[in-house]
């Protein structure tokens, strides 16, 4: 623009009246009569989703506004309610595992390893150690993908996209170490009662070891970019606060309560699969926010990266399976030699394993909180009644107390860093 | 911080008979309670630090012949103490209706919602007992033992919200 550069400023600041002098405040003459409440104001009504971009899922916001400010929510969920618990009714033990991994799909394996773990406490099952180790291991891979899913996702929602590649290149080496495990890469469906499906590939460890190298460095650029970024902490910080007794009373496990600064977590707390002898620490937030969700799960991949690489040293050798023949399936070859061996694999398939008649409830450490499993049993080869309780269930509960007051784009960000997965919280 | 028996000797001793009976299966503690006092065991049970209610789980024990046709499971865990408690009440076919809790935990307005919804068990004095994973022009309850599993039921229409704005 050559011509601005020509003119004369001073002729433009002529132009206006003198900065210094302030107007003269008007007088209104209407206090006395009006006030704000007598103006016509109506609160306005919006519907967010089911199917909406920023939902992750299909779930139904409503919600009153005053302004941009919401003013009251209603939450409505059930959209992908498939009865995952009816369905269980009508299979044996062992069919059920696949309709596990539809719950939290983006940590299937974790879903199935809880499963298993109820089941085979109710046997009186102790699974071999080279078994509880590969669990642990594929337990926080899975939580470092799950994490990544969550952070990323946040992350895009409100506006930061390029952190989404950085993690997905990470997640990607990943994905391609559990393909060669299960050869799935969403729905494993590879932990078996008593023991897992196969023995792990020819060359995991050091495939595991290859993939978990490019996670640290996908952290550290995703840190450099957020963590002191002026745009995301004002996005971020102070928003959707959760006090530690409300997210106690809310029910809220997993990252979300170890934001609000409550130390809680089952892998400490209750020790399963030999937690207790792994070197890492519970993360825990000091405000509860938005920001301090986003945290709690970057640092904790960090965690889950210790735990890999120390169960990876002590990957004992020996079997996988335990040797019940209630329990596991009799191995081919002797399946194909013997008769006994044959009656045996035919009522493990046509009745299923035989569950002790009784109640159990059992619960691990999913990514997203604590993933409970209450099973009855008639004694039958099928489970009377399973109770799933999804940790999102519960985030989803307090999602209304957290979203009101709040103006409508501190929605997305407040809603995504809950982790909210269909598949677990309308089962 | 007292440890678990000695939390389920006290509330036998204070509750008498209300309490049926208190069970280990598997090793997990349950406490089997009448109807009429449910809310006060709970209630004392929350005082006792158990700050979590984890979950609250329906069974339709139609084929399982025990006293009473449904139970109503409460999942309970103290963070003080890292203790799991079981509170169990069975609930007569007739008579289908218990005392809410979500006053005292925010988790049980849901979850009391889910076992409405699943059951029909009516928590008297909950803030918004609609359906929550069915819609709501569902005609039943889907986890009961005498509904057939292929019978689907479409839902017409949205349902309208601004009522639960209100209400919870």
């Amino acid at each position: 623009m050559a011509g601005s550069q020509e003119m004369d400023p001073k002729e433009l600041d002529d132009s206006g009246p003198p900065r210094d002098e302030p107007p003269a405040p008007v007088e209104l003459d209407i206090a006395d009569e009006m006030s704000l409440d007598d103006l016509d104001v109506e609160p306005m009504y919006i519907n967010i989703g089911p199917t909406h971009p920023a939902t992750h899922g299909t779930f139904r916001l409503f919600c009153k506004l005053d302004g941009e400010r919401i003013e009251k929510a209603a939450v409505e969920i059930g959209y992908l309610h498939r009865g995952f618990e009816k369905t269980a009714e009508t299979k044996n033990y062992t069919l059920v595992i696949p309709y596990t991994d539809r719950l939290n799909y983006c940590s299937g394996l974790v879903n199935n390893v809880g499963y298993c773990k109820a089941v085979e406490r109710m046997l009186g099952v102790t699974i071999t150690p080279r078994t509880e180790v590969i669990r642990v291991i594929i337990c926080e891979i899975q939580r470092i993908m799950d994490h990544m899913i969550c952070v990323g996702a946040n992350l895009v929602d409100i506006g930061a996209l390029t952190n989404y590649w950085y993690f997905f290149n990470a997640r990607e080496k990943l994905n391609d170490v559990l393909e060669a495990l299960t050869g799935a890469r969403l729905t494993y469906s590879y932990i078996r009662v008593g023991g897992l499906a196969w023995d792990l590939p020819k060359g995991f460890e050091e495939n595991v070891r290859a993939a978990l190298k490019t996670v640290p460095k996908a952290i550290k650029d995703v840190e450099g970019l957020v963590k002191k970024n002026r745009i995301f902490v004002d996005r971020a910080r102070d928003i959707g606060v959760m006090s530690a007794p409300d997210a106690v009373s809310y029910g809220f496990t997993g990252p979300c309560l170890r934001a609000s600064g409550v130390n809680h977590d089952l892998r400490r707390k209750k020790p399963y699969y030999h937690y207790d002898e792994f070197d890492f620490d519970v993360v825990i937030g000091e405000r509860g926010d938005v920001y301090d969700r986003v945290f709690v799960r970057i640092e904790e991949m960090k965690q889950s990266l210790r735990i890999v690489e120390q169960a990876l040293k002590i990957l004992p050798g020996g079997p996988i399976n335990v040797e019940d023949k209630n329990v596991v399936l009799p191995s081919k070859d002797r399946v194909h030699s013997s008769m006994e061996e044959l009656i045996n694999h035919f009522k493990l398939i046509i009745e299923g394993v035989k569950v002790p008649a009784g109640e159990i409830y059992d619960a691990i450490e999913a990514p997203n909180g604590e993933l409970g499993f209450y099973i009855v049993s008639d004694g039958s080869g099928k489970p009377y009644r399973i109770k799933v309780r999804p940790p999102c269930f519960y985030l989803m509960n307090g999602l209304k107390k957290l979203i009101e007051g709040h103006m409508v784009a501190d929605i997305v960000a407040i809603l995504a860093g809950l982790n909210i997965i269909a598949g677990e919280l309308d089962r | 911080m007292k440890d678990l028996d000695s939390i389920i000797e006290q509330v036998k001793e204070r509750f008498g008979d209300a309490v049926e009976s208190s069970d280990r299966p598997f090793g997990d503690a349950v406490l089997t309670v009448r109807k009429a006092r449910i809310r006060d065991v709970l209630s004392h049970l929350r005082e006792e630090g158990f700050d979590f209610l984890l979950d609250i789980a329906g069974v339709d024990g139609l084929h399982l012949g025990r006293c009473e046709r449904f139970e109503v499971v409460y999942n309970l865990y103290s963070l003080a103490g890292d203790m799991r408690l079981r509170v169990k009440v069975f609930v007569p076919e007739g008579d289908m209706n218990l005392p809410t809790v979500s006053d005292l935990w925010g988790s049980a307005n849901w979850a009391e919602r889910e076992a409405y919804d699943m059951f029909g068990f009516v928590f008297e004095g909950h803030p918004n007992l609609v359906r929550i994973l069915c819609h709501r022009e569902f005609v039943g309850h889907a986890l009961r033992k005498d509904y057939p599993i292929m019978k689907g039921q479409w839902a017409t229409g949205t349902s309208d919200l601004k009522p639960d704005l209100e209400r919870e």
